[in-house]
């Protein structure tokens, strides 16, 4: 198990470390976040109350967007040079590569939604941070979700020349449970309410929907990738 | 044998069919509150619960793949999967309609609806993503994930539609509107053409099941010329 | 009869209608270094990797010392060079090998890619990135990776292709001492002088089918086209 975590670890942090010495990604992923909210100010009246009211569903879309430029090169990296098949040629499990990947993917992402949130309090006038571990909370568990799935689904698409067209048409029809419940704790969290308990199930949601799939994944994950 | 098998559950599925259009056109009284619309709700539940079996059926075919690597599982997996999405599709369709007829709308964000429209979309990913790898065994296993994944997916999706309609209530497309009790044989008429349509799914999925055998075995006789 | 060390039997492996493998069967011996040769196309490379077990063959089946290629334990006895290099351009040479260290489970991961580093003559560099060095560097660092973890079956793709004359001499001197140890070795090469000094027996794949196995003579040593020349395409 310790084993385990520690292959997994070594694949995130490689990763990682890949990923903040180029910026690739990073740079492209945060730049198109924040030009939608902006962007978003003059497709509607900056009237902070009616912002507060589509504040979940405008920050995690932007979240699920951003995030695909983040997710569509989990493999990339180590399809040049045919680095993966050294990976598979070593001892790790595939599932251990997976999540390392997924934990990579993750924290990347993470990191920019975490940006996102002040840059969206500061543009459109809102204070988003009156319940803020909860509103951690719900990033955190949404944002593993979308880890897992784009993840999961990027090592399927693996070989196809097509995945960058693929991934998403796959990713999001399956993601939008979470994302729902994501939404509506976002809003009710910005608008400065903590979670009703009405909303108490979507918390449960996206628990289950974490738990579940990637525990789905990691159980299937060796037989997408050895040829 | 089996062409003449085939043949005749085909040809009771249709009749089956026709005998219940002329019962719902012909014997079965009006609705109290929607009036002559409703009918199409026996186009529209039907086709719905037979895709649901498709796509069950599925799962526990890819399932059955991933252990045994026998290529027949493959081929009943993308069979149903194909046919459920047809009548997913109907019951897409037949619902816009209806919902167009009730509110006025070519669109009602009903929950079930709206689960049926995501999971829709989520199998012709499944047909996409199976498009896309030309290498059978490799095409084979990673659909099979993929179809595991997608009925999970597809069970989260309508359990979260159901709860955030419970919350944020919409037109509800069905004709148990009232306290009343569904009309008998209004419910009999739905067992009826539940029945006729899985006869006519079963049918289809055979059928696919053949084209789809005819193909693998033009594969390996191509791939038993190219060796020689 | 002791245990193979490779055991091929009846392979096949399509791609689609292809067959880039038919109904091959071949056994290793302990201790042996296979030369396979081939024309570009003859399959080489799709045996090497179902050897590997980076693919799975279509039919028959691969044992790596008694054992399926997947297997954990026989996975960290195996040393792989690729057809690409597997080399990850954004980190440094030290870095990459690190990696490979940590996954292989070896004790010292810094001071064992410190170490291996230096035998490839690298270890003046090893704080650069992978990107910037040359190719004879970067083959020189996929070598270091694929012997950092003692392995004891050896799996090379065309090792040979893209070094210079030293870089020759370090790897065949790698080679000697993996397989003076006991390691058994199999690599494809089109360097035939090179793979003839070191191999113990020569296989020779055409289309897709073994067309020749057996022990390195005298012969093939003095003429490295021997081989192609009596069992080629040609001469079939």
């Amino acid at each position: 198990m310790m084993l385990f975590l520690r292959q997994a670890w070594t694949i995130a942090a490689k990763d990682l470390r890949s990923e903040l010495r180029t910026k690739e990604s990073l740079n492209a992923a945060f730049a198109f976040a924040v030009t939608i909210l902006l962007l978003f100010s003059f497709a509607v009246d900056v009237d902070p109350d009616r912002i507060k009211e589509i504040s979940g569903g405008l920050l995690w879309m932007v979240f699920a967007f951003a995030g695909a430029l983040i997710f569509n090169r989990a493999f990339a990296r180590d399809l040049a040079n045919d680095c993966l098949d050294a990976l598979l040629a070593s001892p790790i499990p595939g599932a251990a590569l997976f999540l390392g990947k997924t934990i990579a993917s993750f924290t990347l992402v993470l990191a920019i939604e975490m940006l996102c949130y002040p840059v969206f309090g500061l543009l459109y006038n809102i204070s988003w941070a009156n319940h803020f571990w909860t509103l951690a909370g719900v990033t955190v568990l949404a944002t593993w979700a979308m880890a897992v799935i784009g993840t999961m689904f990027s090592t399927l698409c693996v070989n196809l020349s097509l995945r960058e067209i693929m991934l998403p048409l796959l990713v999001y029809p399956v993601l939008i449970p979470a994302l729902m419940g994501a939404m509506l704790l976002t809003t009710q969290l910005i608008s400065g309410q903590p979670i009703s308990s009405d909303n108490q199930i979507w918390l449960r949601v996206l628990a289950a929907f974490d738990i579940i799939f990637t525990s789905l994944a990691l159980l299937l994950v060796e037989t997408v990738l050895v040829g | 044998m089996k062409d003449k098998l085939l043949f005749g559950a085909g040809l009771m599925a249709a009749l089956y069919l026709v005998r219940n259009l002329y019962v719902i056109l012909v014997d079965l009284p009006d609705e109290a509150q929607q009036g002559a619309i409703y009918r199409i709700f026996f186009f529209h539940l039907p086709p719905y619960f037979t895709a649901v079996v498709m796509f069950l059926g599925a799962l526990i075919a890819s399932i059955q793949y991933l252990r045994t690597k026998d290529f027949k599982y493959d081929c009943f997996a993308v069979s149903a999967i194909e046919v459920g999405l047809a009548f997913a599709a109907m019951n897409l369709v037949t619902g816009s309609i209806w919902g167009r007829q009730q509110w006025g709308i070519w669109w009602t964000w009903d929950a079930r609806l709206t689960s049926a429209l995501i999971t829709w979309l989520i199998y012709a990913g499944y047909l996409m993503l199976r498009q896309a790898i030309p290498e059978p065994t490799q095409r084979a296993k990673n659909a099979a994930v993929l179809a595991i994944f997608a009925f999970t997916a597809v069970y989260f999706t309508y359990k979260a539609n159901e709860w955030y309609r419970t919350q944020h209530p919409g037109p509800v497309l069905t004709f148990r509107t009232g306290k009343e009790t569904i009309d008998r044989s209004m419910q009999n008429m739905l067992f009826h053409n539940t029945g006729a349509f899985l006869l006519l799914a079963s049918v289809m999925v055979a059928h696919r099941m053949r084209l789809e055998r005819n193909q693998r075995e033009v594969e390996s006789l191509r791939r038993f010329v190219h060796a020689h | 009869m002791s245990e193979a060390a490779l055991a091929v039997h009846e392979v096949w492996k399509y791609f689609g209608d292809f067959p880039a493998l038919r109904k091959v069967t071949l056994r290793v011996d302990p201790g042996s270094c296979v030369a396979l040769l081939g024309r570009n196309g003859a399959g080489k490379t799709t045996l090497l990797k179902i050897l590997a077990g980076l693919a799975a063959p279509s039919e028959g089946t691969i044992l790596l010392e008694g054992k399926s290629p997947r297997d954990a334990a026989t996975r960290s006895r195996i040393g792989l060079i690729g057809h690409g290099i597997a080399v990850y351009d954004e980190l440094t040479a030290l870095e990459n090998l690190e990696v490979f260290a940590q996954l292989y489970g070896i004790a010292q991961p810094r001071e064992a890619a410190r170490e291996w580093l230096r035998r490839v003559n690298l270890g003046h560099v090893e704080n650069g990135k992978a990107r910037e060095f040359s190719r004879g560097m970067r083959q020189r660092l996929a070598v270091a990776r694929a012997f950092l973890h003692s392995p004891k079956l050896l799996i090379l793709d065309e090792p040979f292709t893209g070094l210079d004359d030293r870089s020759i001499g370090l790897l065949q001197a790698l080679l000697r001492d993996a397989l003076a140890t006991g390691a058994t070795a199999i690599l494809s090469t089109h360097q035939l002088p090179e793979a003839m000094e070191l191999a113990t027996h020569v296989a020779l794949l055409n289309r897709g089918q073994l067309a020749f196995a057996g022990e390195r003579t005298a012969e093939m040593l003095a003429d490295p086209n021997w081989v192609y020349k009596h069992y080629g395409e040609a001469a079939a």
